[in-house]
């Protein structure tokens, strides 16, 4: 018993620290992709005394700004931690820890990989906490970062900070709702009749093992992306920080650490939302569609099958990187309409597709 | 006017360009593209633009290929600069310098303060005897104001020495050895 929860702590502990070092390089590429598509060189200077002088490794590594990400960490530790006199304290400290911990929070219920038991042969997903209400978990926690978001930017007590928030707690509620739609059609998917139904997302993955969920449903695949980028407040959806017209939104009275749990907390969203996005559409840890896992039984297969999965998720992380430095932002009321004007309704439209499709394909199947 | 210009016809958009997606795939498309092109920026410190030949760099005095200073010191440089940046003091050749003493001036000192020089290369225009230049030289730095000031041993090291199409004052002396009296 106390081995079980000693071992589900240990995983827990090993999943933050592979989604903050995550986040953590996620920054560099965001940097470093950036500069590449703008023609620059980007972060290449940063150098450990020892590591950096290895022969031909060293100078590789210190090209490609590896060791960035640690400086970038130190410089937002031991900066000074500036409390400006206009705040309300309590909230200002309070906003970015709000941030953070749903952020790291959805990953819980997020099946990572799978594993096949040498001795009885079952597939045994490999997930922190299986429970039964999976993505909706997801969809609860994952909005309850936007209370960060309105906490810090009223808390800021700056009018810049304030419409932020605003923006980005408006544009969150428009999108949850085609994102909660668009998904239902693979939730449908997974939960055939006939067959002890559950949301969790390892229901999902299973009924992903010949064909992709993106093959059967490119709208609702689409539509949840356009979604997730919003949810994300990424590119062209960074309605939250304008830098061009709020500053720098919602957190511009922020510095140092308690900037630094804003800034995490937005790329362990991205990174999270992209394990969801692999996990409803792009097969999870699968290996191809239509192939059979070629991966081992015992627990190099399921090292392997994680591996795979997070080959797909920074696959993902570079489709953000890649689209952010494509796209000029929506003007706010544009983000509204298409929130409401056109990704809901044909979300809907979706929807009611695909149930129509389920009810002939049983009707056939019978 | 009417039948200058035209009216150019809008047509409607149609539904894929509607939709925004094809033109985000081809944005996609160029921003990726970019990634593969070299880089266009330089590495400052390690690698140096190339720099033209007629750039205006830091003003320097020069030499001819014979080591002699051209400069004869008539000071129109230091009128013609418009910041002021240039003070010379003009000295005599002494008649012990035997194969400089027809150039009869030669400066003492000669100072361009590099916090005023707006490198503007009107001296080197005006200058007759071609003895100032502005080169190459574009990094100017320094920690104290004294550093900025250029003097007539700092511009000479600078300068160098420049090929002379004319040797102009060889040409008079030999004059005047042959008999010819020069004009001035």
């Amino acid at each position: 018993m106390i081995l079980e929860v000693l071992l589900h702590v240990l995983a827990a502990v090993l999943m933050i620290t592979v989604v903050m070092t995550m986040a953590g390089y996620s920054v560099l590429a965001e940097r470093k992709v950036s500069s590449w598509i703008q023609g620059r060189v980007g972060p290449n200077r940063t150098a450990l005394p020892i590591l950096s002088s290895i022969p031909i490794v060293g100078p590789l590594i210190v090209g490609l700004g590896l060791f960035q990400p640690l400086a970038d960490g130190l410089k937002f530790l031991f900066k000074e931690e500036v409390m400006p006199g206009h705040v309300n304290k309590f909230y200002y400290v309070l906003a970015p820890i709000i941030t953070l911990i749903p952020a790291m929070t959805t990953m819980v219920v997020l099946p990572f990989g799978q594993m096949i038991d040498p001795e009885s042969g079952q597939r045994i997903p490999l997930i922190l906490a299986n429970i039964d209400i999976g993505i909706l978990f997801i969809f609860a926690v994952g909005s309850l970062g936007v209370y960060g978001v309105v906490i810090g930017g009223w808390a800021s007590n700056n009018k810049y900070s304030f419409l932020g928030s605003v923006r980005s707690s408006a544009q969150m509620i428009s999108y949850e709702l085609a994102m909660g739609i668009s998904v239902i059609p693979v939730l449908l998917l997974a939960n055939p009749p006939g067959m002890e139904g559950g949301l969790s997302l390892v229901n999902v993955i299973t009924s992903q093992d010949s064909l992709w969920n993106f093959v059967l449903m490119p709208i609702s695949a689409l539509l949840f992306l356009i979604c997730l980028f919003a949810e994300t407040n990424r590119t062209p959806f960074d309605m939250a920080e304008s830098e061009t017209d709020l500053v720098g939104g919602f957190h511009t009275e922020y510095g140092s650490f308690k900037f630094g749990l804003f800034f995490v907390s937005e790329y362990t969203h991205i990174i999270v939302g992209s394990g969801v996005f692999v996990a409803l559409f792009f097969g999870g840890s699968n290996f191809l569609p239509w192939l059979p896992n070629p991966w081992p039984s015992g627990i190099i297969g399921g090292v392997i099958s994680v591996l795979w999965f997070i080959a797909k998720v920074v696959c993902m992380i570079f489709l953000f990187i890649w689209v952010r430095w494509t796209l000029p932002r929506f003007r706010y009321d544009q983000v509204m309409n298409l929130g409401w004007k056109i990704l809901l309704p044909i979300s809907i439209a979706n929807l009611v597709f695909y149930i129509i499709a389920f009810a002939f394909y049983e009707k056939l199947i019978n | 006017m009417a039948g200058k210009t035209r009216a150019i016809e809008r047509t409607p958009l149609s539904l894929s360009e509607k939709t925004y997606l094809p033109q985000i795939v081809n944005g996609l498309k160029t921003t990726f593209s970019n990634i593969l092109k070299p880089n266009v920026t330089l590495q400052y410190p390690e690698e140096r633009p190339v720099i033209s030949e007629s750039y205006r760099g830091v003003p320097t005095l020069v030499r001819d290929p014979n080591g002699r200073e051209k400069c004869v010191s008539c000071q129109l440089c230091e009128f013609v600069c418009p910041p002021k940046a240039i003070r010379i003091t003009p000295g005599e050749i002494s008649d012990s310098e035997e194969d400089r003493v027809h150039v009869e001036k030669g400066p003492q000192e000669f100072e361009i303060n590099m916090l005023r020089c707006i490198y503007c290369g009107f001296c080197q225009e005006v200058c007759p005897e071609e003895a100032i230049w502005l080169q190459e030289d574009y990094s100017v730095s320094g920690y104290s104001r004294e550093e900025f000031l250029n003097n007539k041993d700092r511009l000479y090291e600078l300068g160098g020495t420049m090929p002379d199409n004319h040797y102009k004052w060889d040409k008079k002396k030999e004059a005047e050895l042959n008999g010819h009296e020069g004009h001035h």
